[in-house]
């Protein structure tokens, strides 16, 4: 097989929710992280606590990786859908690691592929512990044909049931040497193609999701109000804020519901904290209303809108990328706001953290949209650079300047459409802030000279974010014969599957956009100097391509979309590129 | 301490003549001055109707908000800067319709905040239809028929939620009524002061007349600590007599109370670093 450099291995768990199977690849994640790989994790299952079907994949690169494979190396089956069901992802030389007392009568279908029993309850038994330990005596047998590093497995096993009792980790280290030990012994295990290597002196590395990545980067810059209320893909980072807010000293509030959760971020924000929502689709349905509060009161407030299939109840625990229209459109009327999506968990920390800048410096509302394939996915990464993060609280005034401009004009027209805010409770800057239209002061008025005059400088805050967005990022080689026009989670499997493309002859490159709303400036021309735009989305329609369309007149005819709420990979892609229309390059 | 010019806005109301409302933006103003606080520190939110407009009328931090919404942005602000004192006004469709279950759960909350509800029993601002505090029966534009719901018992729902203040005024007796927004102003928690306010537009049933002779004074003998006394109090409505006065009252830790971390207000802490080594360390 191939040497350590090339290394791409990808190991699947599936079996029934309630088997412990996220435990499971946790610890075997970060056990390959330790060992100074990288990895890339993403999960699938269905809307439910117990039974059903799930399934962790982790892929371990010498290398970043950028996202998932829609083939594996080795698969842990432990009920028989597992195997059913991902039988056929299993890539030549590869091995499905299963319990012949448990999954019967399986018809094992693939000759190029090892079936290997591993008596996973008997030994979990054996071990001390009972069915719900089977997972462990697994990991123990992948590990004995992938070459996982014993000693930090057994650590994190140490660090993850520590807390529930030295027994319990010891039974199950115990049970993960007997899945070991079989395997070792019934089977080559030497012959297997993939193995892990440590790298030595390689940094340190983070095992994190989207999810978490956006709430460090909301902390790091310095929020300290969150209002949320529990929705699958988002309740992560409600969860992270809640474990953290006493050591970080902030407030999370679990809401009655989503309208709550904004007008309460509002409130916050108003009376001059830094304050954010998160929610999925059908929250942000809710918030529609509180967005526009924000906007008409200047009120900077930061909103995290993390996708899922809809309409209504949709898909709740799938991914997809249809929310973009929606987010940029909410709300009557027309105000300003500022949408942008990042692509993977570094853009998520370092995005939102920079989303509260630009939410004081121009007193409007931020919307930062995820995905669940990105919010879910554990990404590896070394420690965010803190320095990269820096505080800009816009145009804030204080006592000395508020008793030089007396009456204190909340309102009054600037060149670049910002007011002067003041923080409640500050001397000389008592004023009104109502959410009809208003004068300068703040004094409700419906005069149409005041009415144009407010109108058009809250749309000069508009064009000056506009001025300010960065365009589209690019990635790949420059002047490529095809451009995949891409946002959000869609780009780590993009920029992998230029490398797919490139074996095939085809030399192709990434266009990211990242900022969305305001519509960046520079996009249409790097849109016209490329040869050939092909659209790749997670949605029916072409979201992205109809934006382009809007505010470009730009058609993007060819498009790669998915939207069975499975996450678009590298081969995915190559496929749609293929059935293009004169897809053979 | 603030005066009554400083907390004149300027601006002339522009309710009805001989609104209710007029009578409770004078308690209002002399509760304000009564309790002796810092005039920066008052902050007021308003919801959406007739009562919505009352911060435009004062000169005070203020936010006019969206229909219902008021106390979920007052409880965010209070959370922000619990050294302000934040006063929410609305009305009864505000409060009791469109926003009731954010009351519902400001109470079980005892967020620090005064709530003062201008319930006249009536849409007013969008014309006249039926709000839901409407006694039954009651014919407005959208019930032409008469109402067919019971009205909501806003005292009776405040004391069963959870709330430490429940009072009941009447904007004919400012003198009266001032005192009972003062004291909810002081009062460590959710404070409801709930004011019975006549409409002189749509509401020709519920009016200054019926109101001089139905409305009476809780007693002194009265203990607003008896909690179930409270409920049997907050039950009594119509002809034959109305309370006004405090329904119910305990001393019980505010949200804010038990969050440690706002033993310094959120808003007076630094943000420019906030070092998040350790966050990061434990990802690893």
């Amino acid at each position: 097989m191939a040497g350590q450099a090339d290394l791409d291995f990808s190991f699947k768990m599936g079996g029934e929710a309630g088997y412990g199977i996220a435990q499971s690849g946790m610890i075997f994640s970060k056990a390959c992280t330790r060992m100074g790989l990288h990895v890339f994790v993403n999960n699938e299952y269905p809307s439910l606590i117990r039974g059903g079907h799930n399934t962790v994949q982790i892929r371990v690169r010498a290398k970043p990786v950028p996202g998932h494979t829609e083939t594996v190396s080795m698969v842990l089956a432990l009920n028989r859908k597992t195997m059913d069901d991902h039988e056929k992802e299993v890539l030549p030389g590869g091995v499905i690691l299963y319990d012949a007392d448990d999954v019967k009568d399986t018809k094992k279908e693939r000759g190029d592929v090892s079936y290997c029993h591993i008596p996973l309850l008997a030994l979990a038994k054996e071990a001390g512990g009972e069915r719900i330990m089977r997972n462990t005596v697994g990991l123990g047998a992948a590990a004995a044909f992938c070459g996982l590093d014993v000693g930090i497995m057994n650590q994190l096993i140490k660090e993850g049931l520590g807390k529930k009792g030295e027994a319990l980790a010891d039974t199950n280290i115990r049970a993960a040497k007997l899945g070991y030990d079989f395997a070792a012994k019934n089977y080559d295990t030497k012959a297997f193609g993939w193995k892990l290597s440590g790298r030595a002196g390689e940094p340190p590395k983070m095992l994190i999701t989207g999810n978490e990545a956006m709430a460090m980067g909301a902390i790091r810059a310095g929020c300290k109000f969150l209002a949320a209320y529990p929705m699958t893909p988002a309740s992560a980072i409600m969860h992270y804020f809640a474990a953290n807010e006493r050591e970080c000293s902030l407030v999370m509030k679990h809401v009655e519901d989503e309208i709550a959760g904004i007008n309460m971020a509002i409130g916050a924000a108003n009376a001059g904290v830094r304050a954010m929502i998160s929610t999925s689709g059908g929250g942000f349905s809710l918030q529609t209303e509180g967005l526009g509060l924000a906007a008409m009161t200047e009120t900077p407030v930061v909103m995290i809108e993390v996708q899922r299939p809809g309409p209504a109840t949709g898909l709740p625990t799938r991914t997809e990328q249809a929310d973009l229209h929606f987010v940029i459109n909410a709300h009557q009327g027309e105000f300003p706001r500022l949408v942008v999506v990042p692509g993977d968990a570094e853009e998520c920390f370092y995005l939102t953290a920079e989303a509260f800048n630009w939410a004081e410096r121009f007193q409007l509302p931020v919307i930062v949209m995820s995905d669940k394939y990105l919010a879910e996915s554990f990404f590896s990464h070394e420690k965010f650079d803190q320095s990269r993060v820096t505080v800009n609280r816009g145009w804030i005034v204080g006592e000395d300047w508020l008793k030089a401009h007396q009456p204190f004009k909340r309102y009054f027209s600037t060149e670049n459409g910002v007011s002067p805010r003041v923080i409640p409770g500050t001397a000389y800057g008592i004023h009104r802030e109502p959410s009809d239209e208003r004068d300068e002061l703040g004094s409700i008025d419906e005069d149409p000279q005041v009415r144009k005059v407010q109108v058009e400088r809250r749309l000069r805050k508009f064009a000056s974010v506009q001025k300010e967005v960065p365009a589209p990022a690019l990635h790949g080689p420059a002047g490529a014969d095809v451009t995949l026009v891409v946002w959000g989670s869609t780009k780590g499997p993009a920029i992998e599957a230029l490398e797919l493309l490139e074996k095939q002859g085809v030399r192709a490159n990434v266009m990211q956009f990242v900022y969305m709303w305001p519509f960046p400036e520079a996009a249409e021309g790097l849109l016209r100097e490329a040869k050939r735009l092909v659209l790749v989305e997670g949605n029916a329609t072409g979201q992205l391509g109809r934006l382009i369309r809007q505010q470009t007149g730009i058609k993007i005819e060819e498009k790669i979309l998915r939207y069975d709420g499975r996450p678009l990979s590298a081969e995915y892609i190559r496929g749609g590129f293929t059935s293009l229309k004169g897809g053979r390059a | 301490m603030v005066t009554l010019a400083e907390l004149n806005s300027g601006k002339i109301p522009d309710w009805c003549p001989g609104c209710g409302d007029f009578g409770i933006l004078n308690a209002l103003k002399r509760a304000m001055m009564d309790t002796g606080l810092p005039h920066e520190k008052f902050y007021l939110v308003a919801g959406i109707g007739c009562s919505g407009k009352t911060p435009q009328w004062l000169n005070t931090y203020s936010i006019h908000t969206l229909h219902g919404r008021a106390l979920p942005v007052a409880t965010g602000a209070k959370l922000a800067n619990t050294d302000l004192n934040v006063i929410v006004t609305g009305g009864d469709g505000d409060g009791y319709g469109i926003g009731a279950g954010h009351f519902l759960h400001a109470m079980r909350r005892n967020i620090d905040l005064t709530y003062v509800v201008f319930n006249n029993l009536v849409y007013g601002l969008t014309t006249g239809q039926t709000s839901p505090t409407s006694e039954k029966g009651f014919a407005t534009k959208s019930t032409p028929f008469g109402v067919i719901e019971v009205p909501v018992n806003p005292l009776a729902l405040a004391i069963a939620s959870g709330a430490t203040y429940v009072a009941r005024g009447y904007a004919g007796d400012i003198v009266h009524l001032s005192k009972l927004i003062a004291d909810g102003i002081t009062h460590r928690g959710f404070a409801l002061i709930d004011v019975l306010q006549p409409c002189v537009t749509f509401n020709h049933k519920n009016t200054y007349e019926w109101y001089q002779k139905t409305v009476y004074k809780l007693p002194e003998t009265y203990n607003p600590a008896d909690k179930m006394a409270a409920f049997q109090k907050s039950m009594e409505w119509g002809d034959s007599g109305i309370p006004i006065g405090v329904f119910y009252k305990e001393s019980r830790p505010t949200y804010a109370d038990e969050l440690p971390q706002l033993s310094t207000p959120l808003v007076k802490q630094p943000i420019d670093n906030v070092d998040i080594d350790r966050l990061m360390q434990k990802m690893i």
